[in-house]
């Protein structure tokens, strides 16, 4: 259900400790501290192996996130926009990761351009409360469905490349 | 010029035409009726419901009308689910979504075309109040799953009752993901609301309602969903370029269970299932009982089970008659009588068939296994950085 490399992508992002959700303002602090590190770890990780593929930042209350991934294919660069809240039942349940410019481009996507997630994301987030955070729903996530949904509307013709201005 | 004008009249008489039909759909609506009467004319909309007394099924029906439900999520279940409880004269009805009406939905019932592009909630209430002027229709267009809008959410089925201050007495889950559904759990266990969740799963072909009474019967969190086995081979179901498949006989039946079930509770006439599966396939209905997980990670359906079991029960006299004589002394068909109540389940399950027809989606965390074996934790061996400084040196990377 999880290949190789993603369980290896995995295993190098740090485990969080506290459950607390958005509603429980004083661990919620701690839980975020939490995530930021796990998000820094993640990113220095894909830094080192030449695979760095988004940037994220959040609200100072942590509740709302935003910021941009993105893939290459055949050597060209295709940036998209991510947003998405983080829910009162987080950790309990994983935040739903949205990419507004595709929506309507694929039917792998509930409204708002929320990525449908493969049957085996949600009960694997279910066995690791709370110890997945968001950079593990990026890793288990988006990685994945950016890898298989991209090219497939690139060849499509539904996204183009665009020139850096 | 003369053409000119022809056209304008044309154009008129056009208008004219639409205005008047119009004006006959909304004098066809009718006024608000002050009491329900069991009168049997063909001018009363409550006649048929209220013959419910007669029939003794139903002891004093218009109590209807003092009950307010919560419904959340207006999409295939919720709408059909509004529809119906609006038929039957409830008292009033709180509507929660946050979708568009989509020509994409028009495969299932209750929705007209003409309402595309406008919130679902706003279509409902145009429609139900035609449908049935007499039932006070509150509606909310957001999701209650974010931070802001879930304390929204709380006050409004905490107060917005019959009576303004008072707490609505039922809420109906009928939204299509786990997000939403974890939303209404806590909710409900926070301030010890009983509510029903209901689903169709993503391939159409089955569907479910369960009723969640805080501290009594397992709460949404207590254990992995409960889903119907379909028995269908995994590996050949088909997920490729869609999300989710759905007819309107699997909603429609799953929206009929879910209400019969509330009037039932509203009402006290039958019996409430505690769970009930619907597998279409083969049209079977399985039915369970769930305990609560006395491990549960919401301490708030702790606290209520805690309260559950200082509550005195209700006790329940069965009178039995021991008799030493077989009953039939031969039995050449080996027929056997097999007990007839609805299996109760520990929520501690492995997700093997809970009881026949049923499993859990997925098999439940280990609550021993905290530590991870070759992952290390976060901050290990790091020094202490602050929120703002963390914040920063992410937004640098």
């Amino acid at each position: 259900m999880v290949d190789d490399s993603t369980r290896k992508t995995l295993s190098s992002i740090p485990l969080l400790q506290i459950r607390a959700g958005p509603r429980e303002k004083d661990v919620w602090v701690q839980r975020l501290k939490e995530e930021y590190q796990a998000l820094i770890k993640y990113v220095e990780n894909n830094k080192q192996s030449g695979s760095d593929w988004f940037r994220l930042e959040s609200n100072k209350e942590g509740t709302k996130w935003f910021g941009k991934c993105w893939y290459m294919h055949n050597l060209l660069k295709y940036e998209f926009d991510v947003e998405f809240d983080i829910p009162v039942t987080y950790p309990t349940t994983a935040p739903e990761i949205a990419l507004p410019e595709l929506d309507g481009k694929t039917a792998k996507m509930y409204r708002g351009g929320k990525i449908c997630l493969t049957d085996h994301f949600k009960p694997l987030w279910a066995r690791n409360v709370p110890k997945f955070g968001i950079a593990h729903a990026m890793a288990l996530g988006l990685a994945p469905w950016l890898a298989v949904e991209v090219p497939d509307l690139i060849e499509k013709g539904i996204i183009t490349y665009k020139e850096k201005s | 010029m003369s053409t000119a004008i022809d056209e304008l009249q044309a154009i008129i008489a056009e208008l004219k035409t639409e205005l008047e039909e119009q004006k006959t759909a909304t004098r066809n609506a009718r006024d608000k009726i002050e009491h329900m009467s069991a009168e049997v004319v063909d001018s009363n909309p409550y006649s048929r419901l209220m013959a419910l007394q007669r029939m003794n099924i139903v002891k004093d029906y218009e109590r209807i009308r003092d009950k307010a439900v919560a419904i959340v999520g207006v999409g295939g279940v919720g709408s059909v689910t509004a529809d119906m409880l609006t038929r039957c004269g409830i008292g009033k009805l709180i509507l929660f979504d946050y979708d568009k009406v989509e020509l994409a939905n028009m495969n299932r019932l209750f929705f007209t075309p003409d309402q595309a592009g406008l919130s679902k909630v706003e279509a409902a209430a145009r429609t139900l109040s035609f449908i049935n002027p007499d039932v006070r229709l509150e509606t909310h267009n957001y999701n209650i799953t974010t931070v802001d809008n879930f304390d929204k959410f709380l006050a409004t089925i905490s107060e917005s009752g019959i009576q303004q201050g008072q707490a609505v007495d039922l809420v109906l889950s009928c939204v299509d993901n786990f997000e939403a559904r974890m939303a209404i759990n806590s909710a409900c266990n926070e301030i010890n609301l009983n509510w029903f969740e209901s689903g169709v799963s993503e391939n159409a072909v089955s569907g479910h309602i369960q009723f969640i009474r805080p501290g009594d019967t397992a709460c949404f969190a207590c254990a992995p969903p409960l889903v119907v086995a379909e028995n269908i081979d995994e590996r050949t179901l088909k997920r490729e370029g869609v999300c989710a498949a759905s007819l309107p006989t699997t909603m429609g039946i799953t929206a009929g269970l879910l209400v019969q079930n509330a009037l039932k509770y509203l009402l006290n006439f039958g019996e409430v299932s505690d769970y009930l599966g619907y597998n279409a396939l083969n049209d079977f209905f399985p039915k369970m009982t769930l305990k609560p997980n006395t491990q549960c990670d919401d301490r708030h359906c702790l606290k209520r089970q805690e309260e559950f079991q200082a509550r005195p029960k209700p006790v329940v006299v069965v009178e039995e008659t021991v008799s030493d004589e077989p009953l039939h002394a031969t039995n050449d068909w080996g027929i056997e009588l097999v007990a007839e109540d609805a299996p109760a389940v520990e929520t501690t399950s492995k997700p093997a068939e809970v009881v026949s027809g049923l499993r859990l989606a997925y098999e439940a965390p280990d609550k021993l296994d905290i530590s991870s074996n070759e992952t290390a934790a976060v901050g290990d061996g790091a020094p202490e950085a602050s929120l703002e400084d963390l914040m920063a040196q992410m937004k640098s990377m």
